[in-house]
């Protein structure tokens, strides 16, 4: 029932985007995500196209499998699309009793699409290619310098660690409530909304008193294990920025250049 | 054999350990009464007791997980209260429980055996040997890129005695760590708690309730109710048929057969522990003409 979930969706490989430090893969897509909301033309959108094509390319990746990140929000796609095709004030190209298309609200409609739609794409891109850990790492490097004001950069990654590794071990445990309880008469299937929101309750409750003893017991291995929070901690694996990050950052502000210009000139 | 050596070094000492809790109505209930016990280098020590008798308690203790109310527990010498030492005693004392699943960290295995040299600070290079060690130690090496959730649970089990031996543990205490698995998983981790304790030369003291595998340690202490009532080799403890079944344990099957048939008139040797011993005796009294008429 749980089994075709795939958290994070990382799809493992060694291409040259795979091999990047995380550090460099998350600044880039925030770089990215800017530039998507910052493109004003048809040729800038042009270039953005030619840029995460041969990314996904060199990603080694088969478009079918990024295409699917995609799926998910085409409805919230069209529903974007039609509010800024119809709501929009301008020049009127057609109209309809109180249906108007606008010149602005066409052109909009347009923009709103294409920016969810790379920004989708950019963002599944980043997770298809890095591993949960490195990703945690990566951002618990990322966040390090704010330690001093106070963000528990540690605590956050080792969190978001425990609780990726925990996901797969509580799903397999709600699927064994969910039959132990159906072998004793619970019905999980018939019924209005209401009621099989009830039905979930005794599903839910061994789960979160499950969920308590498991933290209780890790937090005592842990304990065992002499962790002590994030003092003085090495790593396995210390990241370590190359050339190829190197190679990766001049391109992207060669690419983010090149939007400038189509701003500019188009 | 090496339990025989009265001159061993002594590297756990327990003396006058009592512990009590209050629960929730106030109630003082009393876990441990005053145990004395020293854990000798190098020694194989099974725990046996039955639920509630102090068992898991009294291993708590042995890494300052808790520490003594009354008595005390050292660690090679060093005092667990002492609160500067607690890494060090921490490191010395490695500890596994019941639920491979519930010490378990990170998602990848190799990860999570550097997880302890990482809390300690070991450079990388060095972490890198250490866990390439510990996860050949445990005969896991192929599995260091899996994810934990995708091994069996007796695998699962090994990666936590990894992530213990990346600390280079000079003792290694297990609370019922086959108790959840099946019998495969159960003789995977005998053998390597075994092989640990004779090739790595770690003290082992393992707390359990089945009595084959306390048949397999050096030595044998069985506790009731927050006492240490009988210890000895396992041939000496296990002889003790009606005391054991007295206080709701069980004995290894092939005592009980040879405590059955002795018990119904066959002069039979008590003390033998693994099968081929007791088949060997047994057919020995049937070329003799002993048990058939018994």
């Amino acid at each position: 029932m749980f089994k075709d979930i795939t958290l994070g969706q990382f799809f493992p490989g060694n291409s040259f985007i795979h091999r990047l430090d995380p550090r460099t893969k998350i600044l880039c897509i925030i770089v990215y995500i800017a530039i998507i909301f910052c493109i004003k033309t048809f040729a800038g959108y042009g270039l953005l196209a030619v840029f995460t094509v041969a990314c996904i390319l060199i990603s080694k990746i088969p478009f079918s499998f990024v295409l699917k990140g995609v799926k998910p929000i085409l409805f919230f796609a069209a529903l974007t699309a039609v509010f800024n095709l119809f709501l929009t004030d301008g020049k009127v190209l057609w109209s309809w009793k109180f249906l108007k298309i606008t010149y602005e609200g066409a052109n909009l409609a347009v923009f709103m699409v294409l920016r969810l739609f790379f920004l989708v794409l950019g963002t599944s891109l980043l997770t298809l290619t890095t591993s949960p850990i490195a990703l945690t790492d990566g951002i618990e490097r990322l966040l390090s310098p704010f330690k001093k004001i106070g963000v528990p950069a540690h605590e956050l990654a080792m969190m978001m660690t425990i609780a990726l590794r925990f996901v797969p071990t509580l799903l397999e445990e709600t699927e064994k409530i969910i039959k132990a309880q159906t072998a004793r008469g619970a019905d999980f299937e018939s019924g209005n909304l209401i009621s099989r929101a009830k039905a979930m309750i005794p599903i839910l409750i061994p789960l979160f008193i499950s969920a308590f003893r498991r933290a209780d017991d890790l937090a005592v291995a842990m304990e065992c294990r002499c962790y002590r929070g994030g003092e003085n901690r090495t790593r396995l694996y210390t990241l370590k920025m190359g050339v190829k990050d190197f190679v990766c950052w001049i391109i992207i502000i060669l690419f983010t250049a090149g939007i400038v210009v189509t701003n500019m000139f188009f | 054999m090496k339990y025989l050596d009265k001159n061993a070094e002594t590297i756990i000492e327990i003396k006058n350990l009592e512990f009590s809790y209050e629960d929730a109505e106030k109630k003082k209930s009393t876990v441990l009464k005053g145990i004395n016990l020293s854990i000798k280098k190098g020694e194989f020590l099974a725990i046996l007791g039955h639920n509630g008798s102090g068992k898991s308690t009294l291993a708590k203790h042995l890494n300052a997980i808790l520490v003594p109310q009354n008595g005390s527990v050292a660690v090679e010498g060093i005092d667990t209260a002492n609160e500067n030492a607690l890494y060090d005693i921490r490191q010395r004392v490695g500890m596994v429980f019941q639920n491979p699943d519930n010490q378990l960290v990170a998602t990848i295995v190799e990860e999570d055996v550097a997880f302890a040299p990482e809390n300690l600070g070991v450079p990388e290079t060095e972490i890198r040997k250490r866990v390439d060690y510990a996860l050949d130690a445990v005969n896991m090496s192929e599995f260091s890129k899996h994810a934990p959730h995708m091994l069996s649970g007796g695998q699962k089990q090994r990666i936590a005695i990894a992530g213990v031996l990346a600390m280079k543990p000079d003792v290694l205490v297990m609370d019922e760590p086959t108790a959840m698995l099946d019998p495969i998983g159960r003789r995977e981790i005998i053998e390597t708690v075994k092989k640990l304790n004779r090739e790595e030369n770690i003290t082992v003291v393992m707390i359990t309730h089945f009595m084959e595998e306390a048949a397999q340690a050096d030595r044998v202490v069985v506790m009731n109710r927050g006492e240490s009532v009988m210890e000895g080799t396992p041939k000496e403890v296990f002889a003790h048929v009606e005391e054991l079944k007295k206080i709701g344990l069980d004995v290894p099957q092939t005592t009980e057969l040879l405590y059955l048939l002795k018990k119904s008139g066959v002069e039979i040797k008590q003390d033998l522990l693994t099968v081929d011993e007791c088949v060997e005796e047994i057919l020995g009294r049937l070329e003799k003409g002993e048990v058939a008429n018994g």
